[in-house]
C-alpha cells in the first residue's frame, strides 16, 4: 500500500523514496527518543521501583484485579443486555405507526443521548438518599452502587442502540418491506421476519462497537465507588505500603482494558468483513472503525 | 426556578469552565486529529504505524483512565500544569482519535479518480489537495465531527472528577448547601443541552452551507 | 491487517499478564513500618522492641439486653457490626490484599467490643465513606461507628456520641524539605489539598479565601499530589497525617499547630442510651487502666509524637 498511489499522492519515485526513508527514520529516532525520556523521567521519579511493583507479584492482589475485571464484566454484561432490550424495544417504538408512540420514543432518546452519562450514574446514585419522596421499590439502586452505573449504561447506549438500529432498518430496500407486504404479512410479521433480521445484520458491527463504547464507560463506576477494575487501581495505588503505586497500577488495569476492548474491536472488524463478503454491494459502507454510518450520523462511538 | 437563581453564581461560573473545556479541547482534538489523519495516511510507513497505534491505543482506553493517568502521572515527570489544562490534554488528545478516524475516513470517501483527473490536467500536489480532494472530503467529515465534538461536551464532564470545577461539578456543592437533587441535576442537564443543541445547530448549518448539489 | 495486528498484540499482553499471574506468591507484600521511635537516627543498630498492641479479654457477665437494642442484635448475632475508614494509616487502614485491618481506631473498637462483653476477633468491620456515616448508623448497617468521626451538634441530631476518646484538629502536611509552609498563616496562595466535602476543606475554603482548595475523594490521592509537587500542602486533621507521616518520614513531616478542635467520638445509634452509657464506661475504664495508651504507642505513637492527653469523657 506504501508505494501505491492513492487519492492524495502518486506511487512514489526514487527520491520521493529516499526522502520518505529518511523522514521515517528520523520519525522513529524522535518517537523513541520521546518513549525513552518518559520512561527514564518515570524510573527517575521511582515508578518502576520494585517496591511499586512487587504487590503485584502476590496472588491476594492478583486476585482483588481478578475480582475487579469480574465486577468490571458484570456491569458490562448486565448493561449490555439491558441496553439491546431497551434499544430494540425504543427503535420499534421510533417505527411504530402510532404518532403518541413516535413522539414518546423520539423525547425519550433525544433526552437520554443529549445528557452527560455522567449526570444520569451520579442522580442515580444521590437521588435516593436524599429524595423524601424516592418510590420504596426501587430502593435496590441504593444498595448497590452497581446498579446507578448499570441502569445509567443502559439508558444511555439503550438510546444510541436504538438509533443503530433503527438506521439498519431504514436503510435497507424498500422493496424488502413491499414485498412482504405483498405477501399479505403483517406489519408485526415483516418486521420480525423481514426487517429487523436484516438490519440487525447489517448493523451488527456498529452495534459491537457500541458496546466497546459501554465497557469503556463502566470504568465511570468507580466515581461512585463500585469496585471495578479502575477502583481497584485506584485503592492500590493509594496504599502507603506499597509506595503509592498509582502509575503501576493504572498501567496494570489499562492493559487490561485495552485489551478487552480491542478484542470486542476485533469481532465488529472481523464481522464487518465477514458479512461484506458474501453480499458485496448489497451491505451499506459502514465505517466500522470510528463506528459510523458514514453520513448518516447515526450513532457515534466515543 | 429558586435553585437557578439562589446558586447563579455557582452554575454560571461552572457552565463558562465547561464552554472554555469545550473550547480547549475542541481545539486540540481538531489540530491534533489532524495531524494524526496526516500520519496514518502519509506515505512515510513509521508515521503511519505511529498513527495506528496512537489511534488504537487511545480508542480502546476508557477516558476516565486516560484522566487519571494524565492528571496523577503527569506530575512525576515534572510536568505540573494546572488540573484545567490537565483535564485539555487528556479529553482533547481521547477525542482527536476519533476525530483522526473521522477525517480518514473522509479521505477515503474521495474516489482516487478525482485526483488521477486532477493530476492528468497539470495540477500540483498542493493545487490537487488544496482544491480537489480536501473540499470534498470536508464535506463528508462536517457531520460526523459534529457528533464527536458533541459526544466530548458530554466526556467533558469527567474533569469534574480531577478538580477542574466545571458545569457537573457544581452539583457537589449545591447538594451539600441542600437544594433539591432533581432540581441540581435538571439545571445542570439544562446547562449542557445549551451547548450541544446550539453546537448541534451550528454543524447543521456548516453542513447546508458546505452542501452542493451533485 | 488491522484484526490480525490487534490479535497479535493482545497475545503479547495476555501471555505477560499470565506471565506474572503464573509466579504469583502467596500472602501479602511486607508492611512498611517505621522503626521503634528514636532508633532511626543511626539505622545501625538493633531497634528497640516495638510496642505490640494489647490483646483484649472478653469482660463476662455483660448483659445489656434488656435497654440497649442495639447490643441484643449483636449478642443474636454473635458479633458485632462496626463502621470504619480503610485508607487511614495507624488509625483504620485495611491491607488490600489480606483484608486485615489495623490502626488506633480499629484498636479502640475490638476494645470496646471487648468490654462488651462480645469476641473482638469476631467483629465484621465495613468501610464507610464519611459522607454516609450517619445513614449507616441511622439504617442500622452498623452497630457503631469508630473511625476519626468528630462530635458535631449537628450529627447529634442524627447520631449519638460516646466519647471523645481523641483529641486531635486540623493541621498541615507537607514535604519534608519546604520551608516556606510552617503553618496555617502561611499558606497563602497555596495549593491545599483534603477530601471532597469534608469540614477541612471548607475550613480551607471559608476561612482562607485566598489559598487554592484542591479536593479528591481520598487523602491517598492527596498525598500522591503533594509527592510529585502538584499540591504544596495537605491539610486535615493532626492525626490522619501524623499517619501518612510515619508511613514516610523520610519525605513527609506535619506542621503548625492544630487551627481547630475536633474531639473524635464513637458514633452510635441516637437513641440506645443504654449501650452509649456502656461504651462511655468502657472507654473510662480502659483510659484508666493503661489500656488507651498502650494502643497508642503501638499504632500513632510510632510516629513517634508522644501521647496526647487523654480526654474526659463528655457523657449527655
Amino acid at each position: 500500500m506504501s508505494q501505491k498511489a492513492t487519492v492524495l499522492f502518486d506511487a512514489p519515485g526514487p527520491r520521493a523514496r529516499r526522502r520518505n526513508a529518511i523522514i521515517g527514520v528520523l520519525g522513529i529516532a524522535l518517537l523513541a527518543g520521546g518513549l525513552a525520556w518518559v520512561v527514564y523521567r518515570f524510573d527517575q521519579t521511582g515508578q518502576f521501583d520494585s517496591q511499586k511493583w512487587d504487590p503485584f507479584q502476590y496472588t491476594a492482589i492478583q486476585q482483588m484485579i481478578l475480582d475487579g475485571l469480574k465486577a468490571t464484566l458484570k456491569a458490562f454484561a448486565l448493561a449490555v443486555v439491558f441496553s439491546l432490550v431497551l434499544g430494540a424495544l425504543l427503535a420499534a417504538a421510533r417505527l411504530s405507526d402510532h404518532r403518541p408512540v413516535r413522539w414518546a420514543a423520539t423525547a425519550f432518546v433525544t433526552f437520554f443521548r443529549a445528557m452527560p452519562l455522567l449526570i444520569l450514574i451520579f442522580f442515580l446514585y444521590l437521588a435516593p438518599a436524599k429524595l423524601s419522596y424516592w418510590p420504596g421499590f426501587l430502593d435496590f439502586i441504593n444498595d448497590d452502587p452497581m446498579w446507578p452505573l448499570v441502569i445509567g449504561l443502559s439508558l444511555y447506549n439503550g438510546t444510541v442502540q436504538a438509533e443503530n438500529m433503527r438506521a439498519g432498518i431504514l436503510a435497507l430496500p424498500k422493496g424488502q418491506s413491499e414485498a412482504a407486504y405483498a405477501l399479505g404479512l403483517r406489519k408485526y410479521q415483516v418486521m420480525t421476519f423481514i426487517l429487523v433480521p436484516q438490519g440487525i445484520r447489517s448493523m451488527l458491527p456498529t452495534i459491537i462497537s457500541q458496546m466497546v463504547v459501554t465497557l469503556k464507560d463502566t470504568s465511570l463506576g468507580f466515581l461512585i465507588t463500585y469496585e471495578e477494575l479502575l477502583f481497584i487501581a485506584k485503592r492500590l495505588g493509594s496504599y502507603q505500603d506499597y509506595g503509592l503505586p498509582l502509575i503501576p497500577a493504572a498501567i496494570v488495569v489499562g492493559t487490561i482494558y485495552i485489551i478487552s476492548c480491542m478484542i470486542l474491536s476485533g469481532v465488529a472488524v472481523w464481522l464487518e468483513r465477514f458479512l461484506s463478503r458474501g453480499r458485496k454491494g448489497r451491505v451499506q459502507k459502514i465505517d466500522v472503525v470510528s463506528g459510523e454510518t458514514l453520513g448518516a450520523g447515526a450513532g457515534i462511538s466515543v | 426556578m429558586k435553585v437557578l437563581t439562589d446558586n447563579w453564581d455557582l452554575i454560571s461560573e461552572g457552565f463558562v469552565t465547561t464552554l472554555k473545556l469545550t473550547l480547549w479541547c475542541g481545539l486540540v482534538a481538531l489540530v491534533l486529529g489532524t495531524l494524526l489523519a496526516a500520519c496514518r495516511v502519509s506515505p512515510v510507513a513509521p508515521l503511519r504505524w505511529f498513527g495506528a497505534a496512537y489511534v488504537n491505543l487511545v480508542r480502546n482506553t476508557p477516558l476516565t483512565l486516560i484522566m487519571f493517568f494524565v492528571a496523577l502521572g503527569f506530575p512525576k515527570l515534572n510536568w505540573n500544569m494546572d488540573y484545567f489544562t490537565f483535564a485539555v490534554i487528556a479529553v482533547g488528545g481521547y477525542t482527536a482519535a476519533f476525530i483522526c478516524e473521522a477525517v480518514r475516513s473522509g479521505i477515503n470517501t474521495v474516489p482516487i479518480g478525482q485526483a488521477e483527473a486532477a493530476r492528468s490536467i497539470g495540477m500540483s500536489f498542493n493545487q490537487t489537495l488544496t482544491l480537489i480532494v480536501l473540499p470534498q472530503a470536508l464535506r463528508a467529515v462536517i457531520p460526523p465531527i459534529g457528533s464527536l465534538l458533541i459526544a466530548m461536551v458530554r466526556n467533558s464532564a469527567i474533569a469534574s472528577a480531577f478538580n477542574v470545577h466545571d458545569l457537573f461539578g457544581t452539583n457537589a456543592q449545591m447538594v451539600e448547601n441542600g437544594n433539591d437533587v432533581v432540581l441540581v441535576f435538571l439545571w445542570i442537564a439544562v446547562g449542557y443541552l445549551i451547548i450541544t443543541l446550539s453546537m448541534s445547530a451550528l454543524f447543521a448549518l456548516l453542513e447546508k452551507k458546505l452542501a452542493v448539489a451533485r | 491487517m488491522n484484526l490480525r495486528k490487534s490479535i497479535a498484540i493482545a497475545g503479547i499482553s495476555a501471555l505477560a499478564l499470565f506471565g506474572t499471574a503464573a509466579c504469583g506468591k502467596d500472602g501479602s507484600p511486607e508492611e512498611k513500618t517505621p522503626e521503634a521511635p528514636a532508633s532511626n537516627a543511626t539505622g545501625g543498630g538493633a531497634p528497640a522492641a516495638k510496642p505490640t498492641v494489647p490483646t483484649f479479654t472478653v469482660k463476662a457477665g455483660v448483659d445489656l439486653s434488656a435497654t440497649s437494642p442495639t447490643w441484643k442484635k449483636a449478642k443474636d448475632r454473635g458479633h458485632l457490626v462496626i463502621g470504619a475508614k480503610e485508607d487511614q494509616p495507624f488509625l483504620g487502614s485495611m491491607d488490600p490484599a489480606t483484608k486485615k485491618r489495623s490502626g488506633f481506631d480499629i484498636e479502640m473498637a475490638r476494645m470496646i467490643s471487648a468490654e462488651l462483653g462480645l469476641d473482638p476477633a469476631q467483629i465484621e468491620f465495613k468501610t464507610i465513606a464519611s459522607a454516609n456515616r450517619e445513614t449507616a448508623l441511622q439504617k442500622g448497617d452498623v452497630d457503631m461507628y469508630v473511625g476519626t468521626y468528630s462530635i458535631t451538634d449537628k450529627r447529634k441530631d442524627s447520631v449519638s456520641f460516646a466519647g471523645p476518646y481523641y483529641v486531635s484538629g486540623q493541621s498541615l502536611l507537607v514535604k519534608k524539605n519546604e520551608t516556606a509552609i510552617t503553618g496555617k498563616d502561611t499558606i497563602k496562595g497555596k495549593k491545599v489539598c483534603s477530601a471532597k466535602g469534608s469540614t477541612p476543606i471548607q475550613t480551607i475554603k471559608d476561612k482562607f479565601p485566598e489559598t487554592t482548595p484542591i479536593e479528591y475523594d481520598t487523602y491517598s490521592l492527596c498525598v500522591d499530589n503533594l509527592l510529585s509537587g502538584q499540591v504544596d500542602a495537605v491539610s486535615t486533621d493532626e492525626a490522619i497525617l501524623k499517619g501518612y507521616a510515619a508511613k514516610d518520614p523520610d519525605h513527609l513531616k506535619v506542621v503548625g499547630d492544630n487551627f481547630s478542635v475536633e474531639k473524635y467520638g464513637i458514633g452510635l445509634p441516637k437513641d440506645d442510651a443504654a449501650l452509649r452509657a456502656a461504651v462511655n464506661d468502657a472507654l473510662d475504664a480502659k483510659e484508666k487502666d493503661g489500656t488507651w495508651k498502650k494502643v497508642y504507642d503501638a499504632t500513632l505513637g510510632l510516629s513517634g509524637s508522644p501521647a496526647p492527653t487523654i480526654p474526659a469523657i463528655e457523657r449527655y
